[in-house]
C-alpha cells in the first residue's frame, strides 16, 4: 500500500476513476503514513473516522461514476481554516478547545468536491511566523535533513505542518494560507509546490484572521498539475466576504498544456538581496536558463521600492493582527483565565492564552495604531505599499510574469532565529512584495542546496491571472530535475 | 524609536494583555528593534502618495436586507466559558 | 437662554450626538433580525458574535436609509464613505472593535430648523452623520457579581448624527430632539422609540461667559428621554456653574445621567483614557454612491415637517406655531388634513389641536389609535359650522364621541341636541321648564339664590 501514498493527486484521482484502487485503500494508506510520522508534529487533530466514512462515501460515488473533482482524495487542512465539529486551534491555547459550529467555505468546496479530510495541520500561532515553531503544540518537523546533519529543521511557516504534511505523503495535497510568504515559504522549504492566489481568489470566510488585507488560502501540492486541481476546487466567488472577487473560475487544469513560448518572464533586479545564499543566486539563475530554453523571453524589470516591502509589512500585518485579535477576550469562546475583575480577566486570559509572538505583534500593531502614531506608522506604511502596487503594475506591463527566488536561505534548524525577530522577519523578503500587492505566487521546487535541502523558484503573477502563473510553473517544474527526499 | 517600559506598559493596557515588570525591559528592547526596522520607510518619499484602500479593485457589494440568520443561541453559546439563562456572563462591571 | 449664577451670566452650549437605530428587516453587516425585545441572544449571527473567521457584508438598505436621513436634514450626501474599526474592549462589543465611520462619514454638513414656543425658528447645525454598529446589551443588576451579555442588539444598524454646539439652553436641546426624532420617523429611517433605546442621545455640555470662547464639556452617554436630556443639561449646567464660579475647573470626562436622581456623575468604565486606533476595516471596501442612487432616493422622499409646515400655514393660514404642532407627527398632520378638507382650516385646527390631542394625551394613545376617526370629527365640525350645534354643546358631544365613537349626527339625534333657531319655540320651551319648577324659580326671585 505505501505505493499509494506516493502518488500524485491526479495520478490517485485517475486510479480511482480507472477502478485501480478504492477510496477506501487509498485513504487507508495515508491514515497509515499519518500515524507513522507523528514525529513530524505537522497535523494537530487527525481526522481518521471522518476520513474513513468519506472514503466510503466516495466509493460509493465512484461506483456510479459520480465521482466529483476531488472525489476520495485524501487532504488535510491548515487549522486555520474553521471546520464543523472539529477542532479549530490557530495553533493556539486560546482556542485550543474551539469547536466551530460553521465550516469555512474553502473547506466546504473541498468537501463539496469530495475531498477526505485527514487531519487539521499545525502552524505559527495564528498563523504568525516563518517556522512553525510558535505553535502552542510544538514546532514541525521539516522531514527533510541537511547532509550528515541529523538536527531537525523547520518546515517553514506558517503553513508548515500543510507543507510537511504533503512532502511526507501523509495526504496528497493540502490547503495553507499566507499573508506573507505563509504558503511559499514552507513550500520551498519541504520541496513542494505552494500557490498563494491573487488576493480575493478564495473566500476568506471562516478563516481564522492575521491580516485581513493580505490573508489568502491556497493549495500545497506535489505538482503544480495537482496544484491546480485543487486551487480549481478552493477558488470562487464567495458573497458572504466583501473582499472575494466576482470573476470566474478558469480550469486551470487545462491552461497547463499551454506551455511558456512567446510569455515574456521579467527578472526584477532588486531581488538580488544582501545575504542572499551563493546557491539561491545560482539557482535563480538556472531558472532564467529553462525558461528560456522553454521557449520564454526573459526581460529585465525594476520594482524600485522592493526593499520597502518588508518594513510595511511589519506595521501593516501586525495593526490589523492586533484588532483582528481583540476578539480572543474570554468571553464568548475559547480559554478565560479568572481574574479579579473584568480587565484583570481579559488581561491573564491573553497573556496566558497567546505566546511570545503573537503577544510581540499585537503589541506592536497596537502601537503602530495609537493616537500620535497613526500617519508615521500605517498610513506611510500604507502608502508605501500603493508605491510597490505601482512597481508591479508597471513591470507586469512589460512582462506576463516575474521569476524570483522564493526564500533567501534553505530551511534551518529548530531553534535558530527564535530571539531575533527581525531576523526572522527576513524569511519572507521574497514573498511579501506581492502579497503587499495582492498578486498570485507559487513556490516551485527547483534543486537542492550544497547540503541537499530543497529550494524554491517563485513566480508572480498579475492579478487573477492564475492560469499563467501555472503555465509557467509547469515549465520550470518540467525543466528542474525532480528532487527526490532522502537523496 | 526605543520605546520605554512604561511605554510598553501603556500599550499592553491599551491591548488588555498582562506583561510582568520583570518582561517589561525584555519586550522593550524587542518592540524598539521591531521599530527601528520598519522606520526604514521615512525614507521612502510618499508626498502625494494615496494610501492604499484596498488590494481588491471592486466595489463594495451590498446585500439585500433579509433575514438569512439568528435563532441558534446553541451555536452562540456552544463554546461559552460561562453562560447561565442564555446570556453570556463575565466578572461584574461597575458602570 | 443662559443660568444665571452666583458671580453673573452664564451661557450653556450644547451638541447632541444622536445614535438612531435604522429601521431594516438585518442588521448592517449580518442577516440577523433586529427585532426588539426578543430572548437573549436568540437574535445573533456568527458575524454578530464575531465568531473567528466572520466577516462583513454591508446590508444596502441601511446604506439607503442613511443616505435618506442625510437628504431629510439637507444635507451633503458623500460620495465615498470609509468604515474603519473603532477598537475597545467591552463584554457587549464582541470583536473589540465596533466598524463605524470615522474620517469619512456618509453624510456631512447638514441642518434642523428649531421649532421654538414663540413660533419662530433656529438653525441648528448638523456636523456629521456616519453609520455604524450598535453594541449588545451588558445587564449589570441580574447577579451580585457577574455581568449578563446579550448580543441581540449588537450588529444593528446605527446612524450617529452629531451636531454642532449651537445649542443654547435644555428648552432648545428638546425642540432639537423632538425635530430630529419627527424627521426620522417622516422618513421612515428610524422609529425615534427613546424608551426602547431605538434613539439614544449624548449630550455634551459646557458653559462660558457669554462672548468668550467655549468652557471644557462633559459629555453624558446613554440619555433615553428628551425629558431626561433636558433634566440632564439643567442640572449638568448648574453642576459646572457651580464648581467654576466655587474657584474649581471643569474636568473633561464621560458621565451618566441617573435618571432617579436627576443628576450625572462621572462614569467609572470610561476614566482610562481612550485611544480607540482607529484604522480602515480591511474586511470591507470603501463606500461608493453613485449620482443616480443619490438622485432616485431624493424623488421618493416624502414631504418633511418643515415643506409641510410652510405649505399648511400658506394653504391653510394657520399660525405657525398651531401649523408646527400639527405637523410634529406625520399622522396628526395627515389626520388634521382629512378634518380639514372643505371645512374651515382653523376651525378644523382648533378641534384637532385643542380637543382631540388632549383627549388622545388623556387616554395616552396616538392619533393612529384615536376612538374618532377623522371622518367623525369632520362630521362634527360640519354641525358647528352649519349651527346644528352651538361650540359649547360640540363638546359634550366630542366627550360622547370619545366614550362611545359614535359619529357625531347620531349623538345629536339622540340626546336630542339640535340646537333651536326659532325664538319662539326656544320661549315656549323655557316657560315649560320654568313651569316645572315653580318653587325653585319662587326661590329664585325672592332671593334665596
Amino acid at each position: 500500500m505505501a505505493a499509494l501514498t506516493h502518488l500524485s493527486l491526479a495520478e490517485a484521482r485517475d486510479g480511482l476513476r480507472k477502478k485501480a484502487f478504492s477510496a477506501e485503500e487509498l485513504v487507508a494508506a495515508h491514515v497509515q503514513a499519518v500515524e507513522a510520522a507523528r514525529g513530524l508534529n505537522a497535523i494537530i487533530t487527525e481526522t481518521p473516522e471522518a476520513a474513513l466514512a468519506a472514503a466510503k462515501a466516495s466509493d460509493a460515488r465512484l461506483a456510479k461514476g459520480e465521482g466529483r473533482a476531488l472525489e476520495g482524495i485524501p487532504v488535510t487542512v491548515k487549522d486555520l481554516f474553521c471546520t464543523e465539529g472539529i477542532r479549530t486551534t490557530a495553533a493556539s491555547r486560546i482556542l485550543d478547545r474551539f469547536v466551530p459550529p460553521y465550516e469555512s467555505t474553502v473547506t466546504a468546496k473541498l468537501w463539496d468536491a469530495g475531498a477526505v479530510p485527514m487531519g487539521k495541520t499545525n502552524l505559527d500561532e495564528f498563523a504568525m511566523g516563518s517556522s512553525t515553531t510558535t505553535s502552542h503544540f510544538g514546532p514541525t518537523e521539516n522531514p527533510w535533513r541537511r547532509e550528515g546533519d541529523n538536527r531537525p529543521l523547520v518546515a517553514g511557516g506558517s503553513s508548515g505542518g500543510s507543507a510537511a504534511a504533503v512532502a511526507a505523503g501523509l495526504c496528497l495535497g493540502a490547503t495553507g494560507t499566507d499573508t506573507g510568504g505563509s504558503i511559499r515559504q514552507p513550500a520551498a522549504f519541504c520541496g513542494v509546490v505552494g500557490l498563494k492566489p491573487t488576493y480575493g481568489r478564495c473566500s476568506r470566510w471562516g478563516i481564522v484572521a492575521f491580516a485581513s488585507s493580505l490573508d489568502q488560502a491556497g493549495p500545497f501540492a506535489r505538482s503544480v498539475r495537482d496544484a491546480a486541481i485543487l486551487l480549481g476546487a478552493m477558488a470562487g466567488f464567495d458573497p458572504k466576504d466583501s473582499t472575494s472577487a466576482d470573476v470566474p473560475v478558469p480550469d486551470f487544469e487545462a491552461a497547463l498544456g499551454q506551455g511558456v513560448r512567446g510569455l515574456k518572464i521579467g527578472i526584477p533586479k532588486e531581488y538580488q538581496a544582501d545575504g542572499m545564499a551563493e546557491e539561491v543566486t545560482a539557482l535563480w539563475e538556472q531558472g532564467k536558463v529553462w525558461l528560456k530554453d522553454a521557449g520564454a523571453e526573459i526581460v529585465d524589470v525594476s520594482l524600485p521600492h522592493t526593499r520597502y516591502a518588508l518594513p510595511a509589512y511589519y506595521i501593516i500585518a501586525p495593526a490589523e493582527a492586533s484588532s483582528n485579535l481583540a476578539r480572543y477576550d474570554g468571553v464568548r469562546y475559547g480559554l478565560r483565565v479568572a481574574g479579579e475583575d473584568l480587565n484583570d480577566m481579559y488581561k491573564k486570559t491573553r497573556a496566558e492564552g497567546f505566546g511570545r509572538e503573537v503577544r510581540r505583534r499585537i503589541l506592536i500593531g497596537a502601537y503602530v495604531l495609537s493616537a500620535g502614531y497613526y500617519d508615521a506608522y500605517y498610513l506611510k506604511a500604507q502608502k508605501v505599499r500603493t508605491l510597490i502596487a505601482r512597481d508591479f503594475e508597471e513591470a507586469f506591463g512589460k512582462v506576463d510574469v516575474l521569476l524570483t527566488p522564493t526564500t533567501p536561505t534553505p530551511a534551518f534548524p529548530i531553534g535558530e532565529k527564535e530571539d531575533d525577530p527581525v531576523a526572522m522577519y527576513l524569511n519572507d523578503v521574497f514573498t511579501v512584495p506581492a502579497s503587499l500587492a495582492g498578486l498570485p505566487g507559487v513556490s516551485v521546487p527547483a534543486g537542492l542546496s550544497a547540503d541537499g535541502l530543497p529550494l524554491g523558484l517563485q513566480l508572480i503573477g498579475r492579478a487573477f491571472d492564475e492560469a499563467t502563473l501555472l503555465r509557467a510553473a509547469a515549465a520550470l517544474e518540467a525543466a528542474a530535475p525532480g528532487i527526490q527526499r532522502g537523496a | 524609536m526605543s520605546l520605554d517600559k512604561a511605554t510598553v506598559a501603556g500599550i499592553a493596557s491599551l491591548a488588555r494583555i498582562r506583561v510582568g515588570e520583570e518582561e517589561l525591559e525584555d519586550l522593550a528592547g524587542e518592540l524598539s528593534k521591531i521599530l527601528d526596522f520598519v522606520e526604514q520607510l521615512e525614507e521612502v518619499d510618499t508626498e502625494n502618495v494615496e494610501a492604499m484602500a484596498s488590494v481588491a479593485a471592486m466595489e463594495l457589494r451590498r446585500r439585500a436586507d433579509e433575514v438569512t440568520e439568528g435563532d441558534q443561541r446553541d451555536k452562540i453559546l456552544a463554546n461559552a466559558p460561562e453562560a447561565t439563562a442564555g446570556f453570556f456572563t463575565v466578572p461584574k462591571v461597575v458602570e | 437662554m443662559g443660568i444665571q449664577g452666583a458671580t453673573g451670566e452664564w451661557e450653556i452650549v450644547i451638541g447632541c450626538e444622536v445614535h438612531a437605530q435604522i429601521v431594516s428587516k438585518a442588521k448592517l453587516f449580518s442577516g440577523a433580525p433586529t427585532d426588539f425585545g426578543a430572548e437573549p441572544n436568540t437574535q445573533v449571527s456568527l458575524v454578530d458574535a464575531a465568531m473567528p473567521g466572520m466577516l462583513p457584508v454591508i446590508n444596502g438598505e441601511c446604506v439607503r436609509q442613511a443616505v435618506r436621513t442625510g437628504l431629510g436634514l439637507k444635507a451633503e450626501i458623500n460620495r465615498v464613505s470609509i468604515f474603519d474599526r473603532k477598537n475597545y474592549f467591552y463584554p457587549d462589543l464582541p470583536a473589540g472593535y465596533q466598524i463605524s465611520q470615522w474620517t469619512h462619514p456618509i453624510v456631512g454638513k447638514g441642518e434642523v430648523l428649531l421649532d421654538l414656543p414663540d413660533g419662530k425658528t433656529r438653525t441648528v447645525g448638523i456636523t456629521r452623520l456616519h453609520l455604524e454598529q450598535d453594541a449588545g446589551k451588558s445587564l449589570h443588576d441580574q447577579h451580585p457579581n457577574q455581568t449578563y451579555v446579550d448580543l441581540n442588539r449588537a450588529g444593528v444598524a446605527l446612524m450617529e448624527i452629531v451636531s454642532e454646539p449651537d445649542l443654547r439652553g435644555s428648552e432648545e436641546v428638546g425642540a432639537y430632539l423632538r425635530k430630529l426624532r419627527s424627521i426620522l420617523r417622516y422618513l421612515g429611517t428610524c422609529d425615534g422609540n427613546m424608551e426602547e433605546g431605538s434613539m439614544r442621545c449624548d449630550v455634551n455640555v459646557s458653559v462660558r461667559r457669554p462672548g468668550e470662547p467655549y468652557g471644557t464639556r462633559c459629555e453624558i452617554k446613554n440619555v433615553n428621554s428628551v425629558r431626561f436630556a433636558m433634566q440632564a443639561v439643567e442640572y449638568e449646567a448648574r453642576r459646572q456653574v457651580d464648581l467654576l464660579e466655587d474657584g474649581g475647573t471643569i474636568r473633561q470626562e464621560t458621565r451618566l445621567f441617573d435618571s432617579a436622581k436627576g443628576e450625572t456623575r462621572p462614569m467609572r468604565s470610561k476614566e482610562e483614557a481612550h485611544d480607540y486606533r482607529y484604522f480602515p476595516d480591511p474586511d470591507l471596501l470603501p463606500l461608493r454612491l453613485s449620482e443616480d442612487c443619490v438622485e432616485e432616493l431624493r424623488a421618493a422622499l416624502p414631504e418633511l415637517p418643515d415643506d409641510k409646515k410652510e405649505r399648511f400655514i400658506t394653504e391653510y393660514s394657520l399660525q405657525p406655531y398651531d401649523a408646527g404642532v400639527l405637523v410634529a407627527e406625520q399622522e396628526n398632520a395627515a389626520y388634521y388634513e382629512k378634518v380639514a378638507k372643505g371645512r374651515d382650516p382653523k376651525l378644523a385646527a382648533n378641534w384637532v389641536i385643542g380637543e382631540l390631542f388632549g383627549a388622545l394625551n388623556k387616554k395616552g394613545v396616538p392619533v393612529t389609535a384615536s376612538p374618532v376617526s377623522a371622518e367623525d370629527l369632520g362630521g362634527l365640525v360640519d354641525l358647528i359650522a352649519d349651527d346644528t350645534i352651538s361650540g359649547r354643546i360640540a363638546k359634550d358631544v366630542f366627550a360622547e364621541m370619545v366614550e362611545t365613537g359614535k359619529p357625531a349626527a347620531a349623538i345629536v339625534e339622540e340626546k336630542g341636541l339640535r340646537q333651536v333657531t326659532d325664538t319662539g319655540a326656544i320661549e315656549a320651551a323655557i316657560a315649560q321648564v320654568l313651569a316645572g319648577e315653580a318653587e325653585k324659580v319662587a326661590d329664585y326671585k325672592g332671593g334665596n339664590r
